[in-house]
C-alpha cells in the first residue's frame, strides 16, 4: 500500500470526523429557516463555529465559514483592500511577503490589475523568513493591508507574526495571516496575535475539503466577494452545516491533541531529516531548521528534477510533493525557493515530505531506505529534458 | 499521450500486450490555451485532461512531463530560424527527432523504462538477423512513417507503434469508442501545434519581421515587389500581384525564396519540376544500405522511392551517397520530376514499405534549365 507523506496537500479524514460528517449530512434543514428543523441545523452549525473559534483563540462571531483556504484568503486580501479604499483610493499599497501561497499572490495581482492597487513584495531570507527591517521600511499610512503566511506551506518556515503585527500596528495597518499550513501543527491564538484576519482550511487538519474559515476581528471590515442573503459576516450563501460540523470536530481534535501531536510529529520529522541527510549526503534541507512546522521536511537534490524524484517515489509506493504550484500538472520551479535566493536549477530538484497523524516510524524508515536508489536514478536522468546540446 | 484518440488506443494495446505502461503527456507550451477549438492546436489543458481520463480508463498511472523549454529551443526557434534562412522545415519531424524520440526517450530510459510507445501509424519489423526496420503502416492513408524517417537505429530499437498494423483510422476510433474513451470522436490535429490559429504566415511575420523586397524572374529581371519573403513558399501561385505580365501570358509560380537578399524568384510552372535533389544530414533508420545488402559500396547508386512531404506520393528514384569533402550528400534523381521541392524539406528514402533513411534537402536542380541571362 502507498505510504502517504503529502499531508500538507490534504490530510485524511479522521474516523471521528468521518462519523460526525456522515451523520450531519443526514440532517434536514437550512440553518436560515425559521422552523424547528432549520433551528436544529442552525444549532449544529453554531456549535461547530464555536469549536472552530475556540481552536483559534477567537470568538464565534469572528468566524466566517467559507469554501476553503483560497476563498478565505481572497476575502481577506480583496475584502480588506476594498474596505480600506472606499473611493477615493487612499491606501493603494498592499504588502505581501515574497513566497506567499498563490492564493495570496494571485488575489493581490488581481487587485493590481483591476483595482489599481500597488503590490509590493517584502523580501524573505534564505530560510524563508520575512525581512522585518524591509517590512518596517515599506510600511506607511498608505498601506491597505499586509498579508503573510503564518507558516510557509512549502518549506515550513514559521514567520514572526507578532513582530509583523507590531510593526504594522504603528501605522494602523491591518494584517492578514494565511494560517492554512500552520493550523493543527502549532498553537494559533487569534486574539493574542493582534491580527485583523486569519485564514484556515478544514482538510489540512483531517476535516473535509470544501470547508474553511476566515477569522475576522470585530474591529476589521471586509467588503464581501459573494453577494446574496447575507447569511454570514462578509459572505452570502446557504451555509454548509454538515461541513461545518465535520470541521468543528476536526478543529476540536486538533487543539485537544496539539501538544502531544506536535511533539510526536517533530520526533518523526527529525528522524526523517536525519535519515535523509545520512542516506543522501548531497540533500540540502530548505526552510528554517528550527522554526519550522513539526510535520514538514523539505529538501533540494542538486542535479535532479523534482518531477523525476516524485515519479520514481510514486512508482516505489511513496506519495510526496515537489511542493510547488502546478499548471496542468506541470511542476514549475518553486517561486518560494527562488525568493529564498536559490537558482532555478537548484529549485527544480525540490521534494517536500509532510507528516501527520497517520504517519509511522516504519513509514519514515521505509522512505529513507528507498530514497538513495531513487536519487541516483533521478540524477542519471538529470536535466535530460533541458539539454539542448544534442547535435543534429 | 497527447489527449488524442491514437495515443489512447496505443496505450491500451501496449497494456494488453503485457507491457508495464505509464502514460506521459508532454507539456510543450508554458502558456497552454485552456480549451481547444475545432481541430487546431494541441497541448491545451483540455488535451491534458483528455489524456488523463484515457489513462484512468486503461488503469495506468499518468504524469505530465515538461519539455516546454527544449521544445521552444529545438522546435519553435528552429522553425523560425529555418524559415529566416529560406528553408521550409517540418516542425513535426523536428519534434520527433529532438523531443519525442530524444528528450522523452532519454529521460524515460534513465528513469527505468525500455521504450516509448506512440500512436503513430508505422510499423517496426524485425528482420531475420534480429535487426529492427521501420516500415509504412498498414493504413496507407494514415501512414506516418515519413515523419518518423528521422529516427536512427537506436531510437527505433526503443520505439513501439501499436497502431501500425491497423487497417484504418476508423477501426481505431471504433476501438476507442468500445473502450469507452471520451476522445473516440475527437477531431484529428492538423496544422502546426504551436500556431493555434493556423495562420503560419502571420505568426512568422511577427517573429521574422516583414520587409519589402523584390520579385525577380529567373533571368534577374524585376517583375514586382513583396511585403516580406518569408510569406512565400515554393510552388505558390496566388498572392504574387505582379505588375508585369509574363512574356507568354501564363501564370507564374514561386520557384525560390532567397531570404539573404529578401528576394523571391518566380517562373513558369514547369520550372518547378525538379530533376535532382541533394540532401545533407543523412540518417539511416536501422541498417544502412551496405549493411542491408542493397549496395556493396557506400557510393553505389540504388533504386528506391523518395517522398518529400508528409502527404506527397512516393516517387521512384535512384539515390547515391556522394562525399563532398568530409561530409556526405545524398543525391536523389527521381525517374519523373518532383514538384514543389524546397530546401529544408526532408526527403525520406523508401525501399518498398521500408524506411531506409532520410536527408534534409539542401539543393535542387530544376528540370528546366535557367535562361542564359540568369542573374546567379
Amino acid at each position: 500500500m502507498a505510504i502517504y507523506l503529502d499531508h500538507a496537500a490534504t490530510s485524511p479524514l479522521t474516523p471521528e470526523v468521518l462519523a460526525a460528517y456522515v451523520s450531519a449530512l443526514g440532517v434536514v434543514g437550512n440553518p436560515s429557516s425559521i422552523h424547528s428543523q432549520g433551528q436544529n441545523a442552525k444549532r449544529m452549525l453554531e456549535e461547530a463555529r464555536e469549536q472552530v473559534a475556540a481552536s483559534l483563540g477567537a470568538d464565534s462571531v469572528e468566524v466566517t465559514f467559507t469554501s476553503g483556504g483560497t476563498e478565505s484568503i481572497n476575502l481577506a486580501v480583496k475584502g480588506l483592500y476594498w474596505a480600506r479604499n472606499k473611493s477615493p483610493a487612499l491606501r493603494p499599497r498592499v504588502l505581501i511577503a515574497a513566497g506567499e501561497h498563490h492564493a495570496t499572490v494571485d488575489a493581490a495581482s488581481w487587485l493590481g490589475a483591476f483595482e489599481g492597487a500597488i503590490i509590493e513584495e517584502v523580501a524573505i531570507d534564505e530560510a524563508g523568513r520575512i525581512d522585518l527591517s524591509a517590512l518596517e521600511a515599506a510600511l506607511a499610512d498608505d498601506v491597505a493591508l499586509v498579508s503573510i503566511l503564518w507558516a510557509n506551506n512549502e518549506v515550513g518556515t514559521i514567520q514572526p507574526i507578532a513582530d509583523v503585527v507590531a510593526l504594522a500596528a504603528a501605522h494602523g495597518v491591518p494584517v492578514h495571516a494565511d494560517a492554512v499550513a500552520a493550523y493543527g501543527y502549532i498553537p494559533l491564538d487569534f486574539h493574542a496575535s493582534g491580527l485583523a484576519a486569519l485564514s484556515v482550511s478544514a482538510h489540512k487538519i483531517g476535516g473535509p475539503t470544501g470547508t474553511g474559515a476566515l477569522v475576522l476581528a470585530r474591529s476589521a471590515t471586509v467588503i464581501p466577494l459573494i453577494h446574496g442573503g447575507n447569511q454570514q459576516r462578509g459572505r452570502s450563501g446557504t451555509q454548509d452545516a454538515a461541513g461545518a460540523v465535520a470541521f468543528g470536530v476536526a478543529a476540536s481534535a486538533a487543539v485537544r491533541d496539539l501538544a502531544a501531536h506536535s511533539v510526536a510529529l517533530q520526533v518523526l520529522r527529525d528522524r526523517l531529516i536525519a535519515g535523509v541527510r545520512e542516506a543522501v549526503p548531497q540533500a540540502i534541507l530548505r526552510g528554517d531548521p528550527v522554526d519550522r512546522l513539526p510535520g514538514n521536511a523539505h529538501f533540494t537534490f542538486a542535479g535532479c528534477e523534482g518531477d523525476s524524484l516524485l515519479f520514481l517515489l510514486d512508482v516505489a509506493g511513496f506519495s510526496v510533493s515537489t511542493g510547488s504550484a502546478c499548471q496542468a500538472g506541470v511542476p514549475e520551479a518553486s517561486h518560494v525557493l527562488l525568493a529564498m535566493g536559490l537558482s532555478e536549477a537548484d529549485a527544480r530538484g525540490a521534494l517536500r515530505m509532510t507528516l501527520n497523524h497517520t504517519t509511522t516510524t516504519d513509514e519514515v524508515d521505509a522512505f529513507i531506505a528507498a530514497l538513495p536508489a531513487v536519487v541516483s536514478r533521478a540524477t542519471a536522468a538529470g536535466y535530460a529534458d533541458r539539454d539542448v546540446s544534442r547535435g543534429a | 499521450m497527447s489527449g488524442g484518440v491514437d495515443s489512447a488506443v496505443a496505450a491500451a494495446r501496449a497494456v494488453e500486450a503485457g507491457h508495464d505502461v505509464v502514460g506521459v503527456h508532454l507539456a510543450l507550451s508554458r502558456m497552454p490555451g485552456t480549451l481547444r477549438t475545432g481541430s487546431r492546436g494541441c497541448c491545451t489543458i483540455e488535451d491534458s485532461m483528455d489524456a488523463q481520463r484515457a489513462a484512468n480508463i486503461i488503469g495506468i498511472p499518468y504524469y505530465v512531463w515538461d519539455f516546454s523549454e527544449r521544445f521552444k529551443q529545438d522546435v519553435v526557434d528552429d522553425f523560425v530560424s529555418e524559415y529566416s534562412a529560406g528553408r521550409t522545415p517540418n516542425p513535426c519531424m523536428r519534434c520527433n527527432e529532438r523531443i519525442k524520440f530524444a528528450a522523452l526517450l532519454e529521460k524515460a530510459i534513465a528513469l527505468g523504462f525500455d521504450a516509448v510507445a506512440t500512436g503513430h501509424y508505422a510499423n517496426i519489423v524485425t528482420d531475420a538477423g534480429g535487426n529492427k526496420q521501420l516500415h509504412r503502416a498498414a493504413a496507407w492513408a494514415k501512414d506516418q512513417s515519413y515523419v518518423l524517417g528521422v529516427l536512427n537505429t537506436e531510437q527505433i530499437n526503443h520505439s513501439m507503434f501499436p497502431l501500425g498494423a491497423t487497417p484504418s483510422k476508423a477501426e481505431v476510433r471504433a476501438e476507442a469508442a468500445e473502450r469507452g474513451f471520451s476522445v473516440a470522436s475527437k477531431p484529428d490535429s492538423h496544422d502546426i501545434c504551436f500556431i493555434p490559429d493556423g495562420d503560419t504566415r502571420g505568426w512568422l511575420a511577427e517573429r521574422v519581421g516583414a520587409e519589402k523586397g523584390t520579385i525577380l524572374e529567373r533571368d534577374g529581371s524585376v517583375v514586382g515587389t513583396h511585403e516580406g519573403a518569408h510569406a512565400f513558399t515554393v510552388g505558390q501561385r496566388r498572392g504574387l500581384s505582379l505588375g508585369v505580365p509574363s512574356p507568354d501570358g501564363r501564370p507564374r509560380f514561386v520557384l525560390e525564396v532567397r531570404p539573404k537578399d529578401n528576394t523571391v524568384v518566380v517562373g513558369p510552372k514547369e520550372a518547378l519540376d525538379i530533376a535532382e535533389i541533394a540532401g545533407i544530414k543523412i540518417s539511416w533508420a536501422g541498417l544502412d544500405p551496405v549493411q542491408s545488402g542493397i549496395v556493396t559500396d557506400p557510393s553505389d547508386p540504388f533504386e528506391c522511392e523518395v517522398q518529400i512531404r508528409a502527404h506527397a506520393d512516393p516517387v521512384p528514384a535512384v539515390a547515391r551517397v556522394v562525399m563532398v569533402g568530409e561530409s556526405a550528400e545524398l543525391v536523389v534523381t527521381p525517374h519523373v520530376p518532383l514538384n514543389g521541392v524546397a530546401p529544408g524539406q526532408t526527403a525520406v528514402i523508401y525501399v518498398g514499405t521500408r524506411v531506409l533513411g532520410q536527408c534534409t534537402i539542401d539543393r535542387t536542380v530544376s528540370a528546366v534549365p535557367v535562361p542564359a541571362a540568369a542573374a546567379h
